[in-house]
């Protein structure tokens, strides 16, 4: 549907603080990062150069496509079995699924990294149990490592990979599931041939935003990976306040942004805006 | 493509479904015989569609029994029945292609790739979508997503096709070729249709046999022409055309029909005896009857005048009311209707013995 041009009018009026908050916030200081990333410490290319280079900062890049990768391959699929849940379920198992979903919208992060570090330590909880039934006798190393990590991250992010996913799942007529059925199929191969593949948009806005929404995480592989599975922002944060390298620093933030930027560009060459939500 | 002896034989003993405290169907008993073209006719509401979803086993029953070829098939699920199904709205699988969704069939009963390519080609072919293999549903019009899904659910040579309302989303002209396409697959495969709508017509123009049903009961099966010219019931009457009723006294059985009074003239019926005593309905369709100067002795006829007149192209519809105040429609010659309306004053109502029939007096 295409609105009339005041009614345009009234959409730019309306989206105009927002616009301007993010201009303000967002826009404004990183230019002044941009800035600082061709000054510091002295003028040129020399930041990118570095970055070239640098065996460390590259290793962290690999590092964090890696842990990014692996959590949105478990994040999108734990969610899909939700959503499924969720979106198709009965009435009291829908309830359930939407509790799981909503609750840790609730808890912070910070909260939530730490709960995992009482779960995943060496006496936490999972070990304890594990080493008391005679299972292992030593601890494993579930924390402070990619490991820890991932769980982590995969926990936070679940929530969000659920929603472009169910809705794709409601948008989708349900009589072409019947008629799969009714010609033949059983409800695995209509699930396989059929579900999973009308709801390939929703996959691939869920895995977008997980993909995405990974690199820039701080917090959570701070605590959880205690300094050892070091990812990209974390490094820029040690760059910018423990160096103090704050061309490097700036410069890893431009690329991360550019990199990120082209990564929503191709996301919406795939999916319309409206889908993700 | 496909032996008429692999057309299935359906029996339905005592259907009944309800959803809470809503009766859906009611104790519906009805043979489908082997090959015939059977339409389910009705209102939206009135059980059609929740008897075809319990025949394609995507509703299950409450009471009764289902029976295919003398086996019982109640419990068994739809992806083990065998029947194909055409939907309203088509449900064409939007990420395939016209030739992946009528292979898809095939795919499940794992045909062999030679055998999927003969057979898809051959269905491509005979539906007349040759040149449209590769392309997606959204890249078809209506007729030609119609004629995938009609491919599709024959594909696989069911013992019985069941059609859901498949031509609603579709215009006029287009209805029309579609209809005479679907006679002639009918034909073709000898495989057992059972077709839902709720356009009188369509019904009339396709089925070997018409099966009308209201508030989820079953009210009559039979030929087009039987349902039509011999209704047993008033519903059934008035939904597959217009029809004229006027209160008929003193029925009695006669030689080879009845005879009674309408509006104190003595009227007679041919080839329908009468099973309802006393008072009764006489119901006539408007295209059998005639105007006339005046109805000879013996003939039947009742007096009316004319008040308005439609139009309607080949012929003009005209209203009456006649001199006890029931209103009839006839639809008669263009100049019979001027004629009649230029008069301005009393003409003849008649129409011939077999022509009119009886329905029990009040309510249904």
């Amino acid at each position: 549907m295409r609105g009339t041009r005041s009614d345009r009018t009234g959409a730019a009026l309306l989206m105009a603080p927002l616009l301007l908050f993010l201009a303000l916030a967002y826009a404004w200081p990183f230019l002044g990062v941009v800035k600082w990333s061709f000054t510091l410490p002295t003028p040129g290319l020399g930041q990118y150069g570095a970055l070239a280079t640098d065996s460390l900062v590259q290793s962290v890049f690999i590092r964090t496509l890696r842990i990014a990768a692996i959590v949105t391959i478990v994040s999108v699929a734990a969610a899909y079995a939700i959503t499924v849940v969720w979106v198709r379920g009965t009435p009291a198992q829908r309830l359930i699924a939407e509790f799981c979903i909503l609750v840790p919208f609730w808890i912070s992060v910070l909260t939530r990294a730490f709960g995992w570090v009482a779960l995943l330590s060496n006496r936490g909880l999972i070990n304890t149990w594990l080493q008391s039934i005679g299972f292992i006798s030593e601890p494993l190393a579930l924390v402070r490592n990619e490991f820890g990590v991932i769980v982590g991250m995969t926990h936070f992010l679940i929530p969000f990979a659920v929603f472009p996913l169910a809705s794709s799942m409601r948008s989708l007529d349900d009589r072409v599931l019947l008629a799969a059925r009714g010609l033949g199929s059983s409800r695995m191969r209509t699930f396989w041939s059929i579900f999973v593949p009308m709801t390939r948009s929703g996959i691939i806005g869920s895995a977008m935003i997980v993909f995405v929404f990974s690199l820039g995480f701080f917090v959570t592989p701070a605590i959880l990976g205690g300094g050892r599975s070091v990812m990209i922002a974390e490094l820029i944060y040690l760059r910018i306040f423990q160096s103090p390298d704050w061309g490097l620093g700036a410069a890893i933030s431009v690329v991360l942004v550019l990199f990120v930027g082209a990564l929503m560009a191709l996301l919406f060459r795939y999916v319309r805006p409206k889908q993700l939500i | 493509m496909q032996q008429p002896g692999r057309a299935a034989e359906i029996k339905a003993i005592g259907i009944g479904k309800s959803f809470g405290s809503f009766r859906a169907l009611d104790e519906l008993t009805l043979d489908i015989g082997r090959g015939e073209f059977l339409t389910l006719l009705g209102p939206s509401g009135s059980g059609k569609t929740t008897f075809l979803m319990i025949l394609a086993g995507f509703v299950q029953p409450s009471d009764g029994r289902l029976f295919s070829d003398g086996v019982d098939i109640t419990e068994r699920p739809a992806e083990q029945r065998a029947a194909g199904m055409v939907f309203q709205g088509y449900a064409l699988f939007p990420h395939m292609s016209v030739e992946a969704n009528i292979a898809f069939p095939l795919r499940v009963r794992k045909k062999s790739a030679t055998e999927i390519k003969r057979r898809v080609g051959e269905m491509i072919e005979r539906v007349g979508l040759k040149g449209h293999e590769k392309k997606l549903p959204a890249q078809l019009s209506g007729g030609q997503q119609q004629r995938v899904a009609l491919a599709r659910a024959l594909v696989f040579e069911p013992g019985v096709l069941l059609l859901d309302e498949p031509f609603s989303a579709l215009d006029k002209s287009l209805r029309g070729q579609m209809q005479a396409e679907m006679k002639r697959l009918h034909q073709e495969t000898g495989t057992t249709f059972v077709f839902v709508t709720h356009d009188q017509s369509e019904a009339l123009a396709l089925s070997s046999r018409v099966a009308i049903f209201n508030h989820g009961k079953l009210l009559q099966v039979g030929a087009p022409d039987e349902v039509y010219d011999r209704p047993t019931n008033r519903f059934v009457a008035e939904f597959l055309g217009e029809i004229n009723m006027l209160p008929l006294k003193g029925v009695r059985n006669a030689d080879n029909g009845a005879t009674g009074l309408c509006e104190d003239r003595a009227v007679s019926l041919r080839g329908n005896a009468a099973t309802v005593g006393g008072n009764a309905i006489l119901a006539i369709r408007p295209e059998h009857m005639s105007i006339a100067r005046e109805a000879a002795v013996g003939e039947n006829g009742i007096a009316a005048t004319a008040i308005a007149s439609t139009y309607l192209g080949a012929a003009t519809r005209l209203d009456l009311t006649t001199r006890k105040g029931a209103k009839v429609t006839v639809s008669v010659p263009n100049e019979v209707a001027a004629a009649a309306l230029s008069k301005g004053n009393s003409v003849w109502l008649t129409w011939p013995a077999e022509k009119g029939f009886l329905l029990p007096d009040g309510g249904q």
